[in-house]
């Protein structure tokens, strides 16, 4: 049993939810979700056993490409994430009705399958043909699925499509151009490369817009606040909770063992532009009146810091990275999620027209509030864990980063609750709001569940990815 | 050579249907025949020969390049089926005059003497003339043809000029005699002129920058299916020969050549580029892609001895994905008189297949994994950075960005405009060359090996 399991059931599954039709669609979709999900579990039990789980296989002679899977703690962390989180979002879309769902159930899990597919592959080519794949579906839902008025949500996706993969075309110059040096593009061989300080800064910089733009940093952020809002719900949390962090992944995996001179070089003008994001991010959402866009603000702060986590090329930077991204793929999920619970009561996503809801909804409100706590860091959260390790980290590079970084938990304080205070506190608001659904219960359980379960015992996480970390580490710190 | 003499014995053939008033089964007939002669290219892969003093040679690269011509043409073949509905009397020339251009395909990258390569870009061009011009009744078409004619008897003007310095330089048509010549220390001066104008006149016939001019009124002008024709079978070919011609005859082409090819290919991709994103007719649009195309396709010519294969797959991912993309524009323009984006709006909702067909080709135009566009654009960067010109693939690289700006225009139009009629019936012809081809482009693009080995 090898990992290939797994792209083989996502991808058996996209293809079958499309001809299950319209009816049957977002059944069989979670199905094969959740069997995805039970598969990753399984695999997780036999990688932990130290059995080989990794798949290779010669797929193009000239020029010299392999179909090479690798799992590695790290690589499992992701894929664990992508495929349990892929269910909870089919399952939170039980609620709705899509126009043409059989299409756009089989597009989510099309996505999942590239998304398990970035995170897996471990030959260069393949990498970047599955992170070029995840771009299509998700362009597809969030232009065919998404609200608002077409035109503009038009212009917004088709900017975040250009975007992306602009960055991402210069990503595979810097690939093809390794390539060149190493005669593969298996990631061991690129390990092995020794590339000049200069050659390292290019492929360092030709990665760094391909991410800069994935995650978004700033100055690369501009397509993501409208892309989050035109998207329907289920686009955004495919984007926030998972397809950001393939960027995230991808720095640590890709471009810091494979440039490190260039990243100890100019560390702190990374790191700078993370807490700047960090800063931005967090200021702006302080004025967003629309509910989605400040949780896109506010993801903009929460990865800003997770990017100049992983900069700080300490084990516990990239720990504390690794861990956050997974906590805040929970959180963020779950909160896109309430906002959509709103939505579909109220129609709206101005907190403006919210409020009140507390009275009318107290189970409802205190699930929000745990979210909410979250989100901001709040002890005996999973998030508390990853924020704390990341500023841990940034103080040993320099106390100020810590200072600066940690606004995000102060500022993110202030205009998360005060967007709880509008919208759920206040005078009873005259529109029926309807408790929670049993559906939408569960989802919201599960997801807090999970963010106080790995809150109170994070070692299991940490015991997976360490391992591949300080391997990472080794190959950060070789001397050239 | 058997694959030529078939091929015109065919051509022969689709005449004698029209005296013994066998119209209703030419087609399938044809593409049967087509399909026997591609057996006949493949069953001759290996061997190398040569026929009548040199002037035919068939090696790997000859019977390789000529299945790919056939495969398109029994493509086009099937498309006219349903486009030459209404001109049933006529449809037996069209065919034949398809079959012989089919011929003059296979002369240009089987020659083994110049005369015999100008006799197979005239038998070419003729018939690519005669079919911008066949619908008679319409202007617009007599206006393309006219223009291409013009156009294209100056360019073979050029060629045959060139090769009258070449004959006057080296005292022979054989191109293994000219290669051979070609390695000594003096060479007079006719030779690298000689070449010059011979590669002029076939990067006219590739529509590269600046000798684009006729490429958009023609491709507009022209029935769809000529223009369908025109930019997948007849680009492809010209490429081929040019690639052919210069490898033969001067296995190593001068630095100076080389700086212009290089600014001819990034001065292609970019205005090619840049004019396609302003245009609303597709055909022009394709027609501005085609040229950008065109430019990819000569950085092959930056490493001769090594880069057919690239230049194989390259070729056939584009056409695939452009037989793919016009057997749609075909369905939904059929009975219009334009081709403006307009007739576009919504065919997501009513025909989402045919939709999805042409988003799949746009796609593999553009170079999205997994299509065998994105496969051939990267063994075209990675030779190409291996022959050292990194900046003409960072151009390269920006200019597919580009182009995913006006290719995406057809699709938003699709997908987000609401259609403004019904289109009523099922051609299943040509359903049915959409799905191959688009499939065959897949499947390119999952065993890139498959095509990029013929070649190494």
């Amino acid at each position: 049993m090898n990992v290939s399991l797994i792209l083989i059931i996502l991808l058996v599954g996209a293809f079958a939810t499309f001809l299950a039709g319209d009816k049957l669609a977002s059944k069989v979709a979670l199905f094969f979700g959740l069997a995805a999900a039970g598969a990753s579990i399984v695999l997780l039990n036999h990688y932990n056993l130290g059995e080989n789980i990794s798949f290779i296989n010669q797929w193009i002679t000239q020029p010299n490409i392999s179909f090479a899977l690798k799992a590695d703690g790290l690589s499992m962390a992701m894929l664990l994430l992508n495929t349990v989180l892929t269910p909870i979002i089919i399952f939170s879309s039980f609620g709705n009705d899509y126009k043409n769902s059989k299409s756009f159930y089989a597009l989510i899990l099309f996505m999942s399958f590239a998304m398990a597919g970035t995170f897996l592959a471990s030959d260069g080519l393949l990498y970047y043909i599955f992170w070029e794949l995840s771009l299509i579906p998700i362009y597809f839902i969030a232009l065919i699925w998404g609200n608002g008025d077409t035109e503009d949500r038009k212009k917004a996706v088709v900017k975040f499509f250009i975007y992306t993969l602009a960055g991402s075309l210069f990503m595979l110059v810097a690939f093809v151009y390794m390539y060149q040096k190493a005669g593969s593009l298996l990631l061991e061989d690129l390990y092995k490369l020794n590339l000049t300080a200069n050659e390292q800064l290019w492929i360092f910089l030709a990665f760094f817009l391909a991410y800069a733009i994935k995650i978004p940093l700033i100055p690369f952020h501009t397509w993501q606040a409208n892309v989050y809002q035109k998207a329907p719900t289920v686009g955004t949390m495919l984007l926030s909770g998972i397809m950001l962090k393939m960027g995230l992944y991808s720095v640590i995996r890709w471009q810091l063992p494979l440039a490190p001179l260039a990243a100890k070089e100019y560390m702190y003008i990374f790191i700078g532009l993370g807490i700047a994001g960090v800063i931005y991010g967090s200021i702006v959402a302080l004025k967003q009146k629309d509910l989605k866009k400040l949780l896109a603000y506010s993801s903009l702060a929460h990865v800003g810091l997770i990017a100049a986590g992983t900069y700080t090329l300490t084990l516990d930077g990239l720990r504390g990275a690794v861990l956050q991204m997974i906590a805040h793929g929970f959180v963020v999920v779950g909160l896109f999620y309430a906002a959509e619970i709103i939505f579909r009561r109220y129609e709206t996503r101005a907190i403006a027209e919210m409020g009140g809801i507390r009275t009318q909804s107290p189970k409802f409100t205190s699930m929000f509030l745990i979210l909410v706590l979250a989100s901001v860091a709040l002890p005996t959260t999973f998030n508390f864990i990853g924020e704390f390790t990341v500023l841990y980290s940034l103080s040993q590079i320099n106390i100020w980063f810590a200072i600066l970084g940690g606004t995000t938990i102060i500022l993110g304080a202030y205009y998360m609750l005060k967007m709880f205070q509008h919208a759920m506190l206040g005078e009873t608001n005259s529109k029926v709001f309807a408790d929670v659904t049993i559906n939408e219960g569960i989802t919201l359980v599960i997801i807090i569940g999970v963010l106080f379960f790995f809150g109170m015992y994070p070692k299991p996480i940490t015991d997976l990815i360490t391992p591949s970390l300080e391997e990472i580490l080794t190959q950060i710190n070789r001397i050239n | 050579m058997n694959t030529l003499i078939a091929i015109i014995g065919l051509g022969v053939l689709c005449l004698l249907f029209e005296i013994f008033n066998l119209r209703k089964a030419i087609v399938p007939i044809t593409i049967l025949g087509l399909l026997g002669v591609l057996g006949l290219t493949i069953s001759e892969f290996n061997s190398t020969e040569s026929y009548y003093n040199n002037m035919i040679v068939v090696s790997k690269f000859s019977s390789t390049f000529s299945s790919l011509f056939i495969v398109l043409t029994i493509f086009l073949v099937a498309l006219g089926h349903n486009f030459y509905e209404n001109h049933q009397s006529k449809i037996s020339d069209y065919i034949a005059i398809k079959i012989f251009l089919l011929a003059g395909a296979v002369a240009m990258v089987s020659f083994g003497n110049l005369a015999m390569f100008f006799l197979g870009i005239e038998v070419l061009s003729i018939a690519l003339y005669i079919l911008a011009a066949s619908d008679r009744m319409n202007l617009k078409s007599n206006e393309a043809g006219m223009k291409y004619f013009l156009m294209g008897s100056f360019a073979s003007g050029i060629i045959l000029f060139g090769i009258c310095l070449i004959y006057g330089a080296m005292g022979s048509f054989d191109v293994t005699e000219i290669s051979e010549l070609s390695q000594s220390a003096e060479l007079p001066i006719w030779f690298p002129i000689g070449i010059v104008l011979l590669t002029i006149g076939m990067l006219f016939k590739v529509a590269a920058v600046p000798f684009h001019f006729w490429a958009p009124d023609v491709y507009e002008g022209s029935p769809a299916l000529t223009t369908a024709l025109m930019s997948t079978l007849a680009k492809v070919v010209a490429m081929a020969t040019l690639y052919k011609l210069l490898s033969v005859m001067n296995a190593d082409v001068s630095e100076s050549f080389k700086v212009v090819v290089v600014i001819i290919s990034m001065a292609s991709m970019t205005l090619g580029n840049i004019m396609a994103l302003r245009q609303t007719n597709v055909k022009r649009m394709l027609a501005f892609s085609g040229v950008s195309h065109a430019g990819f396709m000569l950085m092959t010519l930056l490493s001769l001895s090594t880069s057919a294969g690239s230049l194989l797959y390259y070729a056939s991912a584009y056409s695939l994905s452009g037989i793919a993309a016009f057997s749609v524009i075909l369905y939904v323009c059929k009975n219009r008189d334009n081709e403006d984006v307009v007739n576009f709006h919504g065919l997501g909702k009513t025909n989402p297949l045919l939709a999805a067909i042409l988003t799949s080709a746009l796609l593999s135009m553009a170079g999205i994994p997994i299509f065998a566009g994105f496969f051939a654009k990267l063994v075209l960067f990675n030779q190409t950075i291996q022959a050292g010109y990194l900046a003409l693939v960072i151009v390269a690289v920006v200019n597919s960005i580009i182009s995913v700006g006006y290719y995406f225009k057809l699709i938003l139009a699709m997908y987000t405009k609401e259609p403004n009629e019904e289109r009523k019936g099922t051609p299943v012809i040509i359903y049915a060359v959409a799905v191959i081809a688009i499939v065959l482009n897949i499947a390119l693009g999952l065993y890139p090996s498959f095509i990029l080995d013929l070649l190494a």
